[in-house]
């Protein structure tokens, strides 16, 4: 499969998720689209990783695959992000009783 | 030989140690020390000033070259002593009168406080230690250094009672007008610098030949603006009458004996220079005299004593200009230093006039002194005689020399020479009769007060007036006896190529000698019959509230000189001064500093707007600065 539908798919992805991100005042939902954004990145890191190594006719997946491992990185980091944030949006609801984030600009002044 | 240039330097070293003893322990040391300190070292100076003096009669000149004082690239300037019969002369005048001066002091300021009497005598002391570098100096950046030392000193010793604004101002304004004239000096030198390499005398000298003769009469020129500043020539004397603010000494030391001599020196040290420019010599002389005869008109109604003898001091180095111009440069030394003599003394005198009357200086409130102060009384008529060129006190010789030697060169300049030595004559006498003849016209409790003066104040008028009588007979001229003028013998060696070169040049007639005597004996009878009619006419003066009028008033406000200046100078550079203070300063500088900050506050305020708070905003923001970036990337 050309790696380009792979990048389509991975566009689409991401912007969907920044749209979701500018668009919806859920905070929860924002969350969502955030691990919709690096999805498309993993997925654009695994494509790419395959490519390469078709291009230098190498089978997987003895060598260079690096950027697959990239991606457990970003998962590991999106784990710890979504417990933190999660952690932080409950504390919001216990203390407002609302997920939106339009509500959170008490800092301001 | 190298006896001389061991101990040569430590004539201007010697002040120059009493000036940092006395500066530095001021606080410390006790009036009656301060005072044996700096008049000792000028002692010392003028012991040794006579040996150099002794040697150098001997035929023993030299130049002392000390260390490099300037040595970059092709500029070469040397740390040099030239030692020779001009300057051993002047070290005489200098530290003889200066010596005299110094101990005339010590009484004069007893009155000041042990911090101020220091302070004074260290000032007097650098003013020496200049002076003596100026005179000293082998070439003309050593003169130079000497030439602003002096004009400092007598910034701070005009300025001395700095408490009273007014002598501050007079201190200001000697500053400034010197300055002008300095300027003139400079750019003189650096011309000399640029065409012929270097600043030393006998090299300037020896090769003043290559210059043309453009390049020659604007040196000279500058050379003589320079000279108007120290020595109070048209146009910048205004300063000298106002420096009388200073203490009497100094008015005695630095603004009649020696600083504004400064300028003839340096004229008479270029004579060479001068003597190729004939149009220089023109206006030197013009200018001298047109100086002497506007300050003796002015001289005549002054009642200030101490105006009085400034202005006649400008109108003395007016005639020095005058030789200087006509050629005459061994008058115009000659006539400084019976000058430095006369004047001194009777400045030293007006002090000690001053002193007795508790510090007036009002000649209409004082009269009849004739019988209180014996002495001062005494050596002033000497000095005014001297100065009114009676025969055989010492200005008759020097002036009716320089007069004489004017006569050759243009009878005009003799008759408006002679026109200023009768007014010499008059306003001396006229001071001397409102001053010491008639009866006393002040208050009782000064007339209780007055007393002769202490020994340290006698002394030097009692040495001066010696000096002042016999001090012209030195220069008989050769009509009275052959070879009599002895200074001229002295200083041949100085002023030989110049005499050379204008005898080339014109051919005048040598004055027969009864035609000299004739000038003579009209200008000494004129003086007379002046000095007569005013002895006459001021010895039963008699105080009136009458206002002066007509002539008399204008001479009186000083030819409206000041008010002239300060109109066409003054008064413009103030405005200047406004305009540039209010709208270039304040609007402009000020405005664009103000506004950068102004519009840094204002942008900022706009700025802060952006920060809402708003979350989904920001973010909003960042995708859009990303996209931003993705498009330059791509497309640009």
């Amino acid at each position: 499969m050309p790696v380009n539908y792979y990048i389509f798919l991975s566009v689409a992805l991401f912007c969907i998720g920044v749209v979701g991100v500018l668009t919806r005042r859920n905070a929860i939902i924002i969350f969502m689209c955030v691990e919709l954004m690096l999805n498309a990145a993993n997925l654009l890191l695994v494509a790419f990783s395959k490519m390469h190594n078709l291009a230098l006719g190498l089978n997987f997946p003895k060598l260079a695959s690096e950027a697959q491992v990239f991606v457990f990185f970003i998962m590991v980091v999106a784990a710890a992000e979504v417990s933190v944030g999660l952690a932080i949006i409950v504390m919001i609801y216990r203390n407002t009783h609302s997920v939106d984030v339009n509500f959170l600009n008490r800092l301001k002044n | 030989m190298n006896n001389v240039l061991q101990i040569v330097w430590l004539i201007p070293f010697l002040p120059l140690i009493g000036f940092l003893i006395n500066g530095l322990g001021r606080k410390n040391l006790s009036k009656s020390l301060s005072g044996i300190i700096g008049s000792g070292v000028i002692l010392g100076s003028f012991i040794l000033s006579i040996w150099v003096f002794l040697q150098v009669k001997n035929g023993n000149t030299h130049l002392a070259h000390y260390y490099d004082f300037i040595n970059t690239g092709s500029l070469k300037i040397g740390f040099d002593f030239q030692i020779d019969q001009l300057s051993s002369l002047f070290l005489l005048i200098i530290t003889g009168v200066g010596f005299l001066i110094h101990v005339y002091s010590t009484s004069y300021m007893h009155e000041e406080e042990s911090k101020d009497f220091a302070k004074y005598f260290s000032y007097l002391n650098l003013f020496v230690f200049s002076m003596l570098l100026l005179v000293m100096g082998g070439n003309y950046i050593i003169m130079f250094i000497g030439w602003e030392g002096v004009g400092l000193c007598s910034y701070l010793l005009i300025g001395f009672w700095f408490k009273n604004n007014n002598y501050n101002d007079a201190a200001k304004k000697a500053f400034i007008m010197n300055r002008i004239g300095d300027l003139g000096f400079l750019l003189a030198v650096f011309w000399l610098l640029n065409k012929l390499g270097t600043a030393d005398y006998h090299t300037v000298f020896k090769n003043a030949a290559q210059l043309g003769l453009f390049d020659v009469t604007g040196i000279t020129l500058l050379l003589f603006v320079g000279a108007t500043g120290k020595s109070a020539q048209i146009p910048l004397y205004t300063w000298l009458p106002d420096a009388m603010a200073g203490p009497t000494p100094v008015s005695a030391l630095i603004h009649a004996a020696t600083m504004v001599t400064a300028g003839i020196y340096m004229i008479a040290r270029s004579n060479i220079l001068f003597t190729m420019a004939p149009v220089t010599q023109t206006v030197v002389a013009v200018v001298g005299l047109a100086t002497a005869i506007l300050a003796a008109t002015i001289a005549l109604r002054q009642n200030d004593i101490k105006k009085v003898l400034a202005y006649s001091t400008v109108s003395q180095l007016g005639y020095m200009f005058l030789g200087l111009g006509v050629g005459a440069y061994t008058g115009a030394v000659f006539h400084v230093m019976t000058h430095a003599f006369f004047k001194a003394l009777l400045f030293l005198g007006a002090g000690s006039v001053i002193h007795a009357m508790g510090g007036e200086q009002d000649m209409r409130n004082m009269g009849g002194l004739k019988k209180y102060m014996s002495i001062t009384h005494i050596t002033f008529l000497l000095g005014c005689l001297a100065i009114a060129g009676m025969p055989p006190f010492s200005g008759f010789f020097s002036k009716d020399e320089i007069l004489a030697e004017a006569f050759k060169q243009n009878p005009l300049y003799w008759g408006i020479g002679v026109a200023g030595a009768l007014m010499t004559a008059f306003y001396m006498f006229r001071l001397y009769a409102m001053t010491f003849l008639g009866k006393f016209r002040g208050t009782h409790e000064q007339e209780h007060h007055l007393h002769e003066s202490p020994a340290a104040i006698t002394f030097p008028l009692i040495a001066l007036a010696i000096l002042a009588v016999v001090g012209g007979w030195i220069g008989v001229p050769e009509v009275f006896m052959h070879g009599g003028h002895r200074l001229e013998a002295f200083l041949e060696p100085i002023f030989a190529n110049s005499n050379e070169l204008a005898k080339e040049n014109n051919s005048h007639e040598p004055l027969t000698h009864l035609k000299e005597i004739m000038l003579m004996a009209i200008s000494v009878v004129g003086a007379l019959a002046a000095l007569l009619f005013a002895w006459n006419k001021f010895s039963k003066y008699e105080k009136t509230d009458k206002e002066e009028t007509g002539v008399g008033k204008i001479l009186a406000n000083k030819w409206y000189v000041d008010e002239l200046y300060d109109a066409v100078i003054v008064k413009p550079f103030q405005s200047i001064a406004a305009f540039f203070n209010n709208i270039i300063e304040r609007k402009g500088i000020d405005g664009m500093v103000n506004g950068v900050g102004k519009a840094v506050n204002y942008g900022s305020r706009q700025i802060r707007l952006l920060q809402s708070g708003q979350v989904g905003t920001y973010v909003l923001l960042m995708v859009v600065g990303i996209l931003v970036l993705f498009i330059i990337q791509l497309f640009l």
